[in-house]
């Protein structure tokens, strides 16, 4: 085993894997905000609905490309970089892995097509039905794939003939210890990631005196969230800590910076951990605290980092920083939502504008405290990739350090361009606004086909090309905008069909 | 390791491998047949000069091709749960062309939304999307010829080099794939397109049919000729008698596929010419079954415990007629030619 190739190979993954969680992750928020939407314009009727049905489904088809594009090469790395993985815990982890294809990927990929495109080929009612299913899909996609993830935290359900994992109970692999916590702590962190952006883009218009209607719903979305599931994470968070310390009680020691078990814990607010000379300099903390948070109790005990041999150790600092920005993140996250739920209360969520404000630049808030979350728990798994069964140096292909510094390389670079201007793109789309239906299709402008995040054309256009009648928002609002774009239903349906060949 | 030989094993440990080998055979035959003509159309996309033309080419594939892509990733995955070995061998005896084919990916996945959210200043994402699909197939047909040229196993790990996978034999398997799926891709937009559109890809899919037989010609002589027991399987009898139908089946699909693009029976010429993938796909496995890893290991030898091939395939029995349906279900959806000037929308 070359220590360079792993460490490389190493670097590639986390790099692969944090870039690809940013997508999936607003992707499960986005298409489950899309699909309530449209349930919302079909039950109500109003445009301001289906306005901003239209508007976030630009903006999460472009995540979802991005999303769908960079999760290909990491079920393809398990075998590049990690074949001894692939080898060891293949028959475990790879079925969940098959059943996450078959039961999401082929269903959110294939109804995205109807989704995207169907806006005119379908009814209504099927084409809210294939948003909620796309929704559904990223949420099943969430299922499995945590699974396998808990499972390689804390295995169940196996055991272990000639070093190879076998499965023996499939309810006990996929529901094992840790996955209920994870599961239900992830999703809310999709959800919440979500809520956050939806909210910033709400404030953002309404602190530009743009989209008053389309913005106030997505404050007043945003808001109830974020009030709702803050709080709830904090909750799921701390349930998740402590079946982390059942089960992996190195990591807590490592997220506490908890060296020596010598009494009730303190709570360390600040420190810089020193692993040399295993303990804390500079430390803040206060006493008790740690046992209160992680038994309960005033008195409580746990294991320190010392109790455990050194190559058994995850790494301190990363884990300790990492952790304390995801909470400060949450805690952050919980007084915006608070506090905008008071404003609300007081009728001034609209008005007050130091609000605005601050919610407008804080879109990247749920992004960061995901990636540090992730940090945490991986990290913390350290020095094992499957927890008790293989050790991360075991699991290595046999590549050299010179192939996979290629590979990364490339990947960085590929990454860092594409994803960069794709990011550009959702955020100049989101500045644009929704604006839909409002814009006219100037006349004799030849009619370019149009794409998905391509909106103000295929809007107006759209809507001519159904009568009246049929016409899908409802007609007291974007029917009648779209009419007066086009002189009457006649003539549209005519330019349509003299539409200039190119 | 496992036995070797099938008279060894005994019921569920003999079948299950061969029933799951099918199923990703089956996941191989679609991502051929489906992403070979969207990345044919892109392969295609400097054939067409004009903007409105690539927003046409580009529109008929958009509501698909993340669908087609997926069966890619059932690929992959079907085989590290049903053939663990197979797939920590293959994965890394073929590094450089998969990792290079999932970046091409990349660049021509993302380029079907940014091209459009970037107009008007959307050229490097032509670029993007046509390089992209060409380097795709080309990587494609790279990895089918480094696994067919045979791959070195050591004990349970891949044990050649770097570029074991690189010879004239892979890069003619390279050049083939591109000139095939250009080939299915113009058939695909001489269905799905008209006007000008129709008529570029229907004068490209002549050249490009006489191109992609004399491939499946080439391949058929060099196989053969080059491992032996290719030439065993089809060549001993009465093996010659039983393969027959295969040769018999490609000329019967490539004169209708020839009348198909001549005349006007568009659908005839598409149909037909998936048909020949299908056909030309079929011949491979016949060269190569009963290998997952030729010459090292058969798919018994890189079979997942029986238990884990049992759990996954009751899921894929019901699933992947479900998959099917509705994948046929948005196919119908979107059925039709698209006019020049209209998108999906």
């Amino acid at each position: 085993m070359d220590p360079n190739a792993l460490l490389l190979a190493r670097l590639q993954f986390a790099f692969t894997i944090s870039f690809h969680i940013i997508f999936p992750a607003f992707s499960i928020g986005l298409s489950a905000y899309v699909a309530t939407l449209l349930v919302l314009w079909k039950r109500t009727g109003r445009a301001d609905f289906h306005r901003l049905a239209r508007f976030w489904t630009k903006i999460f088809a472009v995540s979802f490309a991005m999303g769908v594009v960079s999760g290909i090469p990491l079920s393809y790395q398990f075998g590049t970089n990690w074949a001894h993985f692939s080898a060891v815990v293949g028959n475990v982890i790879g079925p969940l892995i098959g059943y996450e294809v078959l039961t999401a990927f082929f269903l959110e990929a294939t109804f995205l097509g109807v989704m995207l495109f169907g806006w005119q080929r379908v009814s209504p009612g099927l084409h809210v039905t294939s948003a909620i299913l796309v929704a559904l899909g990223t949420a099943i996609s969430g299922f499995w794939i945590l699974a396998a993830n808990s499972w390689m935290h804390t295995p169940d359900g196996y055991q272990l003939q000639g070093g190879i994992a076998y499965p023996v109970s499939w309810l006990r692999v996929i529901f094992n210890p840790s996955f209920p916590y994870r599961f239900a702590h992830m999703m809310t962190a999709a959800y919440l990631t979500t809520s956050v952006v939806v909210l910033a883009a709400g404030a953002r218009y309404l602190s530009r005196g743009e989209f008053e209607s389309e913005g106030r719903i997505m404050m007043r979305m945003g808001v109830g969230m974020l009030a709702i599931l803050g709080p709830l994470q904090l909750v799921l968070g701390d349930q998740h800590g402590l079946n982390t310390l059942q089960h992996q009680p190195a990591k807590i020691a490592a997220i506490e910076a908890h060296w020596d078990d010598d009494g009730p814990a303190d709570l360390v607010l600040f420190a810089l951990p020193d692993e040399a000379a295993e303990r804390n300099r500079a430390e803040i903390a206060i006493p008790h605290l740690g046992s209160l948070v992680l038994t309960h109790s005033w008195d409580g005990r746990f294991a320190g980092i010392k109790d455990f041999p050194r190559d058994q150790r995850p790494p301190v600092t990363s884990i300790f920083f990492a952790f304390r920005l995801m909470v400060a993140i949450g805690l952050a996250l919980i007084a915006i939502g608070l506090i905008g739920v008071f404003l609300w209360w007081r009728g001034k969520l609209f008005t007050t504008r130091w609000y605005l404000n601050s919610v407008a630049r804080a879109w990247w808030l749920g992004f960061v405290a995901i990636l540090a979350g992730w940090l945490t728990t991986e990290s913390g798994r350290q020095p094992y990739v499957a927890y008790g069964i293989l050790r991360t140096e075991q699991a290595l292909s046999p590549v050299s350090a010179a192939t996979v510094a290629t590979s990364l390389t490339l990947f960085v670079l590929v990454y860092c361009v594409l994803f960069s201007i794709g990011i550009y793109y959702i955020q100049r789309l989101i500045w644009r606004g929704p604006k839909g239906e409002a814009v006219a299709l100037p006349e004799g402008l030849p009619n370019r086909p149009l794409s998905v995040a391509d909106a103000p054309t295929r809007e107006s256009r759209g809507q001519t090309a159904k009568p009246p009648g049929q016409a899908q928002p409802s007609p007291n609002g974007t029917a009648t905008q779209a009419v007066s774009a086009a002189p009457a239903p006649a003539s549209a349906a005519k330019s349509n069909i003299e539409e200039p060949r190119q | 390791m496992t036995p070797t030989t099938p008279a060894d094993l005994a019921g569920a440990a003999y079948w299950l491998p061969i029933v799951m080998a099918g199923v990703i055979g089956l996941a191989v035959a679609m991502y051929i047949v489906l992403d070979g003509f969207d990345l044919g159309v892109g392969i295609l996309f400097p054939w067409f000069p004009q903007e409105a033309q690539r927003d046409q080419t580009m529109n008929s594939v958009a509501p698909f091709w993340d669908g087609n892509e997926t069966w890619l990733v059932l690929g992959g995955t079907g085989l590290l749960v049903a053939f663990p070995l197979a797939y920590a061998v293959i994965m890394p005896a073929l590094y450089v062309p998969l990792i290079t084919m999932l970046l091409a990916l990349v660049f021509r996945g993302v380029a079907f939304e940014f091209r459009w959210v970037a107009k008007p200043s959307h050229r490097p994402w032509d670029v993007a999307f046509a390089a992209g699909s060409t380097v795709a197939a080309f990587c494609q047909g790279l990895m089918l010829g480094g696994l067919l040229g045979g791959i070195r196993v050591d004990g349970d790990h891949f044990g050649g080099a770097v570029f074991d996978w690189l010879s004239p034999f892979s890069l003619m398997c390279g050049l083939g794939l591109v000139v095939g799926y250009a080939f299915l891709g113009a058939c695909w937009l001489v269905m799905k397109t008209s006007g000008g559109v129709e008529q570029i890809a229907r004068s490209v899919a002549r050249p490009l049919f006489v191109a992609f037989l004399a491939f499946i010609l080439l391949v058929s002589v060099w196989t053969p000729l080059a491992f032996q027991r290719i030439a065993t399987r089809w060549f001993s009898l009465p093996n010659l008698f039983y393969l027959s139908p295969v040769p018999l089946l490609t000329i019967a699909l490539a004169v209708l596929c020839w009348r198909g693009i001549r005349g006007k029976q568009p659908t005839t010429a598409f149909y037909s010419a998936v048909g020949l993938f299908v056909v030309a796909f079929i011949g491979l496995v016949i060269s190569t079954m009963p290998y997952l890893v030729p010459p090292a290991l058969t798919v018994w030898q890189a079979a997942a415990a029986p238990k884990a091939q049992a759990f996954i395939l009751a899921g894929m029995s019901v699933l992947i007629p479900v998959i099917l349906g509705y994948t046929v279900f948005v196919y119908h959806t979107f059925r039709g030619k698209i006019r020049p000037g209209e998108g999906y929308h």
